[in-house]
């Protein structure tokens, strides 16, 4: 079964390669470059020294921005839910909030916070927060009534419930949102570098794009993909095994 | 709570007087934002008298139409395959979560070399932005239809075709809005971060002149119009997967 996952991965990998190979006779060096010069091109853009100042500052904002989005979100999130009706009455402005395009914010946001780490650190954030907030709150939403009034019949104290019964019945679910907000973030960081700063990966992308250097642009893209599916799957093992535990 | 409709309201509406009070009393300068109500002044004044607007309006509006329907249909069919084939799934699931990590309008100078500057490269720009969400919900869709729906069909005797649409399709159809809310947010932001970059005409376009010229009472009623738009079909959209879910899930 083990073996057969793996030979379906390769097989896959194969596919997409032989999609991009295509897809570049289709339409021309001028819009693609092919997969074996991408992935050279990357390593020549990652020999150079300017590349590693520019993803150093995108992991620095990265990193900020989880932490604002991760933490802010949680915490908005276990107290609204926690809440039936705060839920009531804020969950709807935490969606639509969710479901604006937050890319049209962006001159907002530099008017705000100028050029710089800040505005990616708040792009990237508003981003990230609301799904890992509306996770949170449906996880909390979600524990069986059940479960609080056995919890209630057999005086459990106010701790112990937190600890093995709240806990356990709502982290995968909130354990989803973080891996969903961690994409976002993601995301979001990159955009943020896109139009508001000057330095970082989504920097080299927006210029790259600016100037129509195709083989720059398909090997930032090439690289962003990587490390997101890496720290995806990473993050969807993490979770498979909180759900299982959880059962 | 007895009605949180109100409640709501009521906190809408002090956050944006307080945005009001902030503004006009300069705490806020008015480079950086204009007062709510002239937000609004500066939205009717563009829609009763400025030239470009209708017509930029109209075609980012059609552009993100075309876009949303050219990822729910083909999403949905594509999602259907996909979730025919489980080896084809297991290993495709990685990519469709990381999908929306990465700002796939890297790609937009790209489409333009092969579909020039136009509604063409902004309506695929949108629509390769709405797809995946729409294929995962579809997946996630599929998957959630109690199995007991099934036998209850092969009791009743339904030919494959009835069961599909009598049984599978309503049942599936909760989790299908919730892609069609995803697709409809992507493809949105597909389209407008399109018109930032490179476009002829739309609202994002006009949005990035605005700023550039420090014309910020037209770029704030530009994004009033943008997240009116977005919260309309939203709360459509919500208020029929409430039904759904009511009729579905009577608690």
């Amino acid at each position: 079964m083990k073996g057969q996952r793996w030979t379906d991965y390769a097989i896959l990998l194969l596919a997409i390669v032989g999609l991009w190979q295509a897809a570049y006779y289709l339409a021309g060096p001028e819009a693609i470059t092919p997969p074996l010069a991408t992935v050279r091109h990357l390593a020549v853009l990652m020999d150079g020294a300017r590349f590693w100042e520019h993803a150093r500052a995108s992991g620095v904002a990265f990193l900020y921005a989880c932490m604002v989005a991760l933490a802010g979100g949680l915490v908005l999130g276990i107290a609204i839910g926690a809440s039936p009706g705060a839920h009531q009455i804020l969950t709807p402005i935490l969606s639509t909030l969710y479901s604006i395009p937050k890319i049209m914010l962006y001159p907002v946001i530099l008017l705000v916070f100028g050029l710089g780490l800040s505005a990616k650190v708040a792009f990237g954030a508003m981003h990230g927060f609301f799904p890992v907030a509306l996770f949170a709150i449906g996880a909390i939403r979600n524990i069986p009534p059940v479960l609080l009034r056995s919890a209630r019949v057999m005086h459990v104290a106010r701790l112990d419930l937190v600890r093995h019964i709240l806990l356990p019945a709502a982290l995968p679910e909130i354990v989803t949102g973080l891996r969903i907000g961690f994409a976002t973030t993601f995301l979001g960081t990159l955009m943020g570098e896109m139009f508001a700063s000057s330095e970082g990966l989504g920097f080299m992308m927006i210029r790259a794009m600016d100037i129509h250097n195709v083989p720059d642009i398909m090997a930032l893209t090439l690289l962003a993909f990587v490390v997101a599916t890496a720290a995806n799957t990473f993050l969807l093992a993490v979770e498979k095994r909180v759900h299982a535990h959880g059962r | 709570m007895k009605h949180p409709g109100w409640w709501r309201l009521a906190i809408v509406g002090g956050a944006v007087l307080a945005l009001e009070i902030a503004c006009r009393s300069g705490l806020i300068d008015r480079v950086t934002m204009v007062p709510p109500s002239q937000m609004v002044v500066a939205l009717v004044h563009m829609m009763s008298g400025t030239p470009w607007f209708w017509s930029d309006a109209g075609a980012t509006f059609r552009n993100i139409g075309a876009a949303i329907v050219l990822s729910i249909v083909p999403g949905f069919l594509i999602g259907l395959m996909v979730h025919a084939l489980p080896r084809l799934r297991a290993v495709l699931n990685p990519v469709l979560f990381s999908y929306y990590s990465v700002p796939t309008f890297v790609f937009y100078p790209l489409l333009i070399v092969i579909f020039g500057i136009g509604p063409a490269s902004l309506i695929v720009m949108g629509a390769m932005f709405g797809i995946v969400a729409m294929i995962s919900a579809t997946l996630v869709s599929i998957d959630r239809i109690p199995r007991v729906y099934g036998k209850a069909a092969r009791v009743m005797r339904l030919s494959p075709w009835q069961t599909a649409l009598r049984v599978q399709l309503p049942a599936a159809t909760p989790h299908l809005i919730t892609g069609i809310k995803l697709a409809v947010a992507y493809s949105v932001i597909g389209v407008i971060a399109g018109e930032f970059i490179i476009s002829t005409a739309g609202l994002g376009r006009r949005l990035t002149l605005s700023y550039n010229g420090f014309d910020t009472a037209t770029m704030y009623g530009l994004m009033l119009l943008i997240f009116i738009a977005v919260a309309i079909v939203n709360t459509v959209l919500q208020g029929w997967e409430t039904r759904v879910h009511r009729r579905w899930y009577r608690l």
